[in-house]
C-alpha cells in the first residue's frame, strides 16, 4: 500500500470509528484529532518520498473497478496534487480544534456526527485530488459534495438550509455538466484506441489532438464544473451564503481547501486535455478573472456580515488564481498552485481569527464591534497578520504567489494584468477597514458592550461597562501559532514548496502548444 | 566584515520578534534591548563604512548572496544585500539617527503602558528600512519598501483607541500602496523587457530597451517614490501621519522613510539617465512639490503639521535635485542628510515642547517658551537656521547647492526650476521664522488657558534622556553641512555608487548670484515673518475672516477635498451599489432560474412516462436524491 493509499483511507477509517462514539463527545472528539494527526504525520513520509523531476504522477497504485469500460481506483500524484493534500492534512486537525471554540455544536447534536462527516470530507478530498481516473475523479467530485451539505444543513447558522441546497444544487450542476464531457472524452478515446478507458494520461493524450471545435465543447463542461467550484464571477453568489451559514471549521475546509479543486481542476483537466480550447478561450476566461478580481474587492468592502466578507475576498483571490493559470506563463502558474496553498493558509487563519472575535461578541455583523483591541490585544494582533497576509503584505507567504501571478502574467497578457493589479489597492482598502471597524477605535459596539445594558438598553454604548471578553486562551494560541509559522516561512523561505510545484508546472504548460518558456 | 552584513538587519528584526512574542513579560526591558540593538547596528554599520574606506574607490561594492528567495525558472530573485557606499552611507543615516531616535522614545514613551509595543514597531521598522536600502535589487527593495510602509501603519495608528489615528494609519497605508502599485509594474516591465530585477542586470540591460519602455518604467518608478515620499498627488497621507507619536514623525516621517523615493530614484540612476523626460518628470514633481508643501506649511498653526509640510517641501528640493541627473544626485542625498538631522531635532524639539505643554500642538497657545526650556530651545532654534539655510549651517551648503544646480539647467529649464527652488528658500524662511517666533519668543500666551483636557500649563524642560538627542542632532545639523561638502567629500565618497557629480551644463546666473539671490529671499521671509507676529502681539484664537489664498492653504490646497470628491465617496458609491446588484441582481437570477426549474421539474415528473431516458433521467436521479437529501436534515 503506498502511503497515499494511507492518506485516504486513514481518514475514512477514523470517520468510521468517531461515528461509533456518537454517545461519549469528549472520547469521540480526542479520536478524531488523534486520527487527523496520524493523517498530518503520513503528510511527512508522502513528501520526502515525492520527487520533484521524477514522474508525472508519482505513488501510483491501481485497481479494476468496472472492466466493462475501463474504469479503475486509480491514484497517484503530482507536486500540485501533493501541496493540496500537505494544506488539507494540515488544516483538518485545527479545524477538529477549535470545535467547542469558535463552533458550539446545536441542542441535541452529538460531536461523533460532526467530526465524523469531518473526517469523511477530508478523506475524500484528498481522494479528489489524487484520482488518476477521470470518472472516478468524477465520482468523488460529486459525493465530496454530500458531507459538506450535511455539515452546512445541519450544523449551520440559522439560514442553513438554503445555504445548503444551494451549494449542493450548483455544485450538483455543474458536475452532471462535467459528466457530460467527460462521457465526450470517453467516446472520442474509444473511437481511437481500440478499448475504451479512462486513464487519465492515455485520456489526455489522445483528446488533446482533437479538433479544436471539439475540443472547446468539451472544455467548456470541465469548466462550468470548475468555474462553480472555485467560484468565478457570476457562478460566484453560492460561496457566500455556504461560508455565511457553515460553522468556522466547516468554512475554513470549505473555503480553504475544497473550492481548491476547482482551479486544480483547471489544471489538471482542463489545460492538458484541451490545450488548443484553453488558449482559444483563455481571453474570455481572464476577463472573468480579472471582472472577478475587482467586483469581489469592491464587494468585500462594502459587506456588512465578517464571514460573507471572507467569501467575497477568496472570490477575489480566485480571479487572481484563475489569471495566473491562463496566462500560460510558467512564473505565473507556478505563483497560481502556490496561490493555492498560501491562501488555504492565510484565508484559513482569517476565518478562523473571526470565529475567535464572533466566539466572544456573539454576532458576524462587522458594525456590533469596535475597538476590540484594546480588549483583546493578542487576538487583533493574530487578525492583522491574517489581514496583512490577505492583502499579500511581503514577507507574508501570499506575497510570493501574488507577485509571481501578476509578474508572469504581466509578461503575456500586460493589459489583464494592469487591471487586476489595482486589485492590490483594493485589498489594502478592505482589510484594513475591516481591521479598523472591529478592532480600532474606542471599545463600543452591541456585541461587545451591549450586552451589559441588556437587549434593548437605551444606554449610550460608551458609558456602558464592558462585558468580561477574554483574550487568546492557550488552545486558540495552539491553533493559530502553526498558521503564522508558516505563513511567515513561506514568505521569506518559498523555495521547497516552489520546487515540489515546478516540474509538475512545467508538464502542464508544456501540453499548451507555443506557451513559450520562459 | 561585508559578509556578515545581514547582521545589520538581524539585531533590530530579532529585538523586534522577541518584544512581539515575548508580550507584557518583556515590560520591565523591552525599551533597553530597542535601543540595544538599534545601538548594536549602528555599530557594525560604522565598522562597515571604516572597512569600505580601507578599500580603493573601485572595490567599495560588494554582493552579498544569503539566499535564493524566488526561484522559478530564469526568474531567480535571491535574498542578496548590496554593500556600497550609498547603502552604507544610508545604513549609516537609519541605524545612527535612529538609536538617537530610539533613546530619546526612552524618556517620551515612559508613561505609555505599550512601550514595549513601541519598541517592537520601531526596531521593525529599522529593519524593514535597512532591508530597502541593502537589498541587491528591486524585489528586496519592494520587500522593504512595504516593510516600513507597516511599521508606518502600526506607529501611526500606535493610540489605535482614537479613530484619528486609526484613519490617519489606514489612509497611509492605501495611499502608498497605490504608489507600490507603481513600483510593482515597473519591476514587472523590467522583468518583461530585461529579464531580470536585479540591479546590475537591469542597469546592464537599461540600453537596448526601447524608449517609451524606459520611459514608462521612469514614471512608474515616479510614482512609487511619490507615494513613499509624500510627494504631489500622492502627499496628502504625510500631514495626516503626524497622529503617530512624535518620535515616529521625526524617524520615519521626517529623516528616514520618507526620503525612500529620493533613494530609489538616485539607486535607479542608470534608468533615469537614459530617459531625459522620466528626469523632467522628476523635477517638475519636486518643483511642485516643494512649493505647495511650503505654501500650506504657511497656514497651519499645529508645530507638528508645519514640520510635516515643511518635510513634503524638503523632499521636493531632494527629487528636483535628483531630478536634474549626474548634476544632482550626490547633492540630493547631502540635503537628505542634513535635513535627516535638522529636521529629526526639530521634531524631537516639537515633542519636547508637547512633553513639556501638557500635548498641546497649537502654536498660537505657546509664546516666551525659550525661557522655560533654553536646551530646546537653543537646539530647536540650531535645527530652525539649519533649515532655512543660514550661511555656514547645514541646509546653506546642502540646499543652496539644489538652488545652484537648479539654475545650472541653463535655458527655461534653469530660470523655472531655480526660481521656484529660490521662491521656496524665501517661504521656508517665511513659516519657519513664523514657527520661532510664536513657539519661543513674544510674550507668553498660555498663562491663563487650559489644555484640553482642563490642566494648566507648567511648561518644564525635558530630562537629560530627551535632551542629550536634541544636542546630537543639533550638532549634526549646524556642522554636517560643512562637512559633507568641503573637498566634495560626499560626493566623491558616494562617486562608486552615484557616478561622479558633474557641474551643471549652462548656468543662467553665476554661483555668488545664486547664494545672493538665495540670502536676500530667506532675508525677506525672516522679515516678512517679523512684521506679521513678531512686531505686533499675535492672536490666540486663529483668524476666521481671511483671504482666499490662507483658506484654501489651510484646506491643504485641496488636496484631500479632491481625493475625497473624486475617490472615497464615490468609492463607497459604487461598493453599495453593487453590494445591492449582487444580491438582487446576479443572486436573483440565479434563486429565479432555481424557482423555475425546480416548478419545471415538478411537471416533468408527473409527466414521466419512461420513455425520457439520458440526461433528464439523471437529473431527475439527482433532484430526488436532492429531496431525500433535504428531508433527511430537517428531521435529523
Amino acid at each position: 500500500m503506498t502511503w497515499l493509499l494511507a492518506l485516504i483511507l486513514l481518514p475514512i477509517a477514523g470517520a468510521v470509528v468517531v461515528a461509533w462514539l456518537r454517545d461519549n463527545d469528549r472520547l469521540a472528539f480526542r479520536t478524531a484529532l488523534g486520527f487527523s494527526l496520524a493523517t498530518l504525520a503520513l503528510v511527512i513520509p508522502l513528501w520526502n518520498s515525492y520527487e520533484p523531476g521524477g514522474d508525472r504522477m508519482q505513488q501510483t497504485s491501481s485497481v479494476e473497478w468496472i472492466p466493462r469500460f475501463g474504469i479503475h481506483f486509480a491514484f497517484g500524484i503530482d507536486g500540485i496534487a501533493l501541496v493540496m493534500i500537505a494544506v488539507i492534512a494540515l488544516l483538518v486537525p485545527l479545524v477538529i480544534t477549535v470545535l467547542g471554540v469558535t463552533d458550539r455544536l446545536p441542542a441535541g447534536r452529538s460531536a461523533g456526527g460532526y467530526l465524523s462527516l469531518i473526517l469523511v470530507q477530508q478523506g475524500l478530498t484528498i481522494g479528489v485530488f489524487s484520482a488518476t481516473d477521470v470518472f472516478l475523479f468524477y465520482v468523488l467530485f460529486e459525493v465530496m459534495l454530500v458531507p459538506m451539505y450535511f455539515l452546512i444543513g445541519a450544523y449551520g447558522g440559522p439560514n442553513r438550509q438554503y445555504a445548503a441546497v444551494k451549494f449542493f444544487l450548483y455544485s450538483f450542476l455543474g458536475g452532471l455538466i462535467m459528466l457530460a464531457s467527460v462521457i465526450g472524452a470517453y467516446v472520442i478515446a474509444s473511437e481511437e484506441l481500440t478499448e475504451g478507458t479512462f486513464d487519465w494520461a492515455t485520456l489526455t493524450a489522445v483528446v488533446s489532438d482533437a479538433p479544436l471545435s471539439t475540443q472547446i465543447w468539451l472544455f467548456l463542461g470541465f469548466f462550468l464544473a470548475f468555474a462553480i467550484k472555485a467560484p468565478l464571477v457570476p457562478l460566484h453568489t453560492w460561496l457566500p451564503d455556504a461560508a455565511g451559514q457553515a460553522p468556522i471549521g466547516v468554512a475554513v475546509v470549505l473555503v480553504g481547501v475544497l473550492d481548491k479543486v476547482g482551479t486544480f481542476g483547471f489544471l489538471r483537466y482542463c489545460i492538458p486535455m484541451f490545450p488548443a480550447a484553453s488558449q482559444e478561450l483563455a481571453p474570455w476566461v481572464l476577463t472573468l478573472a480579472v471582472a472577478g478580481v475587482l467586483y469581489a474587492s469592491v464587494l468585500a468592502a462594502g459587506q456588512q456580515d465578517m464571514k460573507r466578507f471572507v467569501a467575497y475576498v477568496s472570490i477575489a483571490h480566485f480571479g487572481f488564481i484563475t489569471l495566473g493559470i491562463f496566462a500560460f506563463s510558467m512564473q505565473s502558474q507556478v505563483g497560481a498552485v502556490t496561490y493555492m496553498l498560501n491562501h488555504s493558509l492565510a484565508t484559513g487563519m482569517l476565518i478562523l481569527v473571526i470565529g475567535m472575535v464572533i466566539a466572544r461578541g456573539g454576532s458576524s455583523v462587522i458594525s456590533d464591534y469596535g475597538g476590540m483591541a484594546k480588549v483583546t490585544p493578542v487576538l487583533a494582533g493574530l487578525m492583522l497578520v491574517a489581514g496583512l497576509a490577505t492583502l499579500a503584505l511581503p514577507g507574508t507567504n501570499t506575497f510570493i504567489s501574488e507577485f509571481l501571478v501578476l509578474l508572469g502574467a504581466f509578461e503575456t497578457r500586460p493589459v489583464f494584468t494592469v487591471f487586476a493589479a489595482i486589485g492590490m489597492v483594493l485589498a489594502a482598502v478592505y482589510v484594513l477597514w475591516l481591521y479598523q471597524r472591529v478592532m480600532q477605535g474606542p471599545v463600543r459596539g452591541n456585541a461587545l458592550v451591549g450586552a451589559a445594558g441588556g437587549p434593548g438598553a437605551v444606554q449610550a454604548p460608551e458609558v456602558a461597562a464592558p462585558k468580561v471578553v477574554r483574550d487568546t486562551s492557550r488552545r486558540e494560541l495552539a491553533v493559530l501559532a502553526p498558521l503564522v509559522v508558516l505563513i511567515i516561512g513561506l514568505g521569506i523561505y518559498p523555495k521547497p514548496v516552489v520546487d515540489v510545484v515546478t516540474p509538475s508546472v512545467e508538464a502542464t504548460m508544456s501540453a499548451v502548444q507555443g506557451g513559450d518558456e520562459r | 566584515m561585508i559578509a556578515s552584513s545581514w547582521l545589520l538587519v538581524a539585531f533590530p528584526a530579532l529585538g523586534a520578534l522577541i518584544l512581539l512574542i515575548g508580550g507584557k513579560r518583556t515590560n520591565g526591558w523591552g525599551h533597553l534591548l530597542g535601543c540595544a540593538t538599534v545601538v548594536a547596528s549602528f555599530a557594525y554599520a560604522v565598522a562597515l563604512f571604516v572597512t569600505l574606506l580601507g578599500r580603493q574607490a573601485a572595490d567599495r561594492s560588494a554582493e552579498v548572496h544569503l539566499f535564493s528567495w524566488i526561484p522559478v525558472e530564469q526568474l531567480q530573485v535571491d535574498f542578496a544585500l548590496l554593500i556600497d557606499p550609498l547603502a552604507v552611507t544610508f545604513a549609516l543615516l537609519i541605524t545612527g539617527v535612529g538609536s538617537v531616535i530610539h533613546v530619546y522614545s526612552v524618556g517620551y514613551m515612559a508613561h505609555d503602558q505599550d512601550r514595549r509595543k513601541f519598541f517592537a514597531y520601531m526596531n521593525l521598522f529599522v529593519a524593514a528600512m535597512l532591508v530597502l536600502v541593502l537589498g541587491n535589487g528591486f524585489v528586496t527593495l519592494y520587500l522593504g519598501w512595504e516593510g516600513v510602509g507597516l511599521a508606518s501603519y502600526l506607529l501611526i495608528g500606535f493610540w489605535q483607541h482614537k479613530p484619528s489615528a486609526a484613519t490617519a494609519a489606514k489612509k497611509a497605508f492605501i495611499m502608498n500602496r497605490v504608489g507600490d502599485v507603481g513600483l510593482a509594474l515597473a519591476i514587472f516591465l523590467m522583468w518583461r523587457h530585461i529579464g531580470s530585477t536585479s540591479y546590475s542586470e537591469v542597469f546592464a540591460g537599461i540600453g537596448e530597451v526601447p524608449t517609451s519602455v524606459t520611459l514608462a518604467i521612469a514614471l512608474l518608478l515616479l510614482l512609487g517614490a511619490c507615494g513613499k515620499s509624500g510627494q504631489f498627488p500622492l502627499q496628502a497621507w504625510l500631514p495626516d501621519a503626524m497622529e503617530g507619536p512624535t518620535p515616529v514623525s521625526a524617524l520615519i516621517h521626517a529623516a528616514t522613510m520618507v526620503t525612500a523615493g529620493v533613494y530609489l530614484i538616485a539607486r535607479a540612476g542608470p534608468i533615469f539617465n537614459v530617459t531625459p523626460a522620466g528626469q523632467l518628470a522628476v523635477t517638475i514633481i519636486g518643483a511642485l512639490t516643494l512649493l505647495l508643501g511650503a505654501v500650506i506649511a504657511c497656514a497651519y498653526d499645529d508645530i507638528k503639521k508645519v514640520l510635516a509640510y515643511s518635510t513634503v517641501s524638503q523632499i521636493g528640493y531632494m527629487m528636483l535635485a535628483v531630478g536634474l541627473g549626474p548634476f544632482g544626485y550626490a547633492l540630493a542625498i547631502m540635503h537628505l542628510l542634513t535635513h535627516g538631522f535638522f529636521k529629526a531635532g526639530l521634531f524631537l524639539g516639537a515633542g519636547s515642547v508637547m512633553h513639556g505643554m501638557n500635548d498641546e500642538v497649537d502654536i498660537r497657545k505657546f509664546g516666551g517658551l525659550y525661557r522655560k526650556m533654553p536646551i530646546t530651545f537653543a537646539t530647536f532654534g540650531l535645527g530652525y537656521l539649519a533649515l532655512i539655510g543660514f550661511p555656514f549651517l547645514s541646509g546653506f551648503y546642502s540646499k543652496d547647492a539644489i538652488i545652484d544646480a537648479a539654475f545650472g539647467q541653463g535655458g527655461i529649464e534653469g530660470w523655472v526650476f531655480g526660481g521656484a527652488a529660490l521662491l521656496g528658500a524665501g517661504i521656508t524662511a517665511f513659516y519657519m521664522t513664523r514657527l520661532m517666533l510664536l513657539t519661543f519668543f513674544g510674550k507668553p500666551r498660555w498663562e491663563n488657558l487650559r489644555s484640553t483636557d482642563g490642566r494648566e500649563f507648567h511648561p518644564h524642560e525635558s530630562g537629560p534622556v530627551m535632551a542629550w538627542p536634541m544636542i546630537l542632532l543639533a550638532i549634526g545639523s549646524v556642522g554636517s553641512g560643512y562637512f559633507f561638502a568641503q573637498d566634495d567629500r560626499l560626493a566623491s565618497w558616494l562617486t562608486p555608487s552615484l557616478g561622479a557629480l558633474q557641474p551643471g551644463p549652462d548656468p543662467v546666473l553665476g554661483h555668488g548670484t545664486v547664494v545672493a539671490a538665495t540670502l536676500t529671499a530667506v532675508g525677506l521671509g525672516i522679515l516678512v515673518a517679523w512684521l506679521l507676529v513678531g512686531r505686533v502681539q499675535p492672536e490666540v484664537e486663529r483668524p476666521q475672516h481671511v483671504s482666499a489664498v490662507v483658506t484654501a492653504a489651510r484646506k491643504d490646497l485641496y488636496g484631500n477635498a479632491i481625493n475625497e470628491a473624486l475617490v472615497a465617496r464615490p468609492g463607497i458609491w459604487l461598493s453599495r451599489a453593487l453590494v445591492y446588484v449582487d444580491n438582487r441582481g446576479v443572486d436573483g437570477i440565479v434563486n429565479g432560474l432555481a424557482a423555475g426549474l425546480g416548478g419545471g421539474s415538478g411537471r416533468l415528473r408527473r409527466l414521466q412516462t419512461g420513455f425520457v431516458r439520458s440526461y433528464a433521467l439523471s437529473m431527475l436521479a439527482g433532484a430526488g436524491v436532492l429531496v431525500g437529501l433535504l428531508l433527511m436534515v430537517r428531521f435529523l
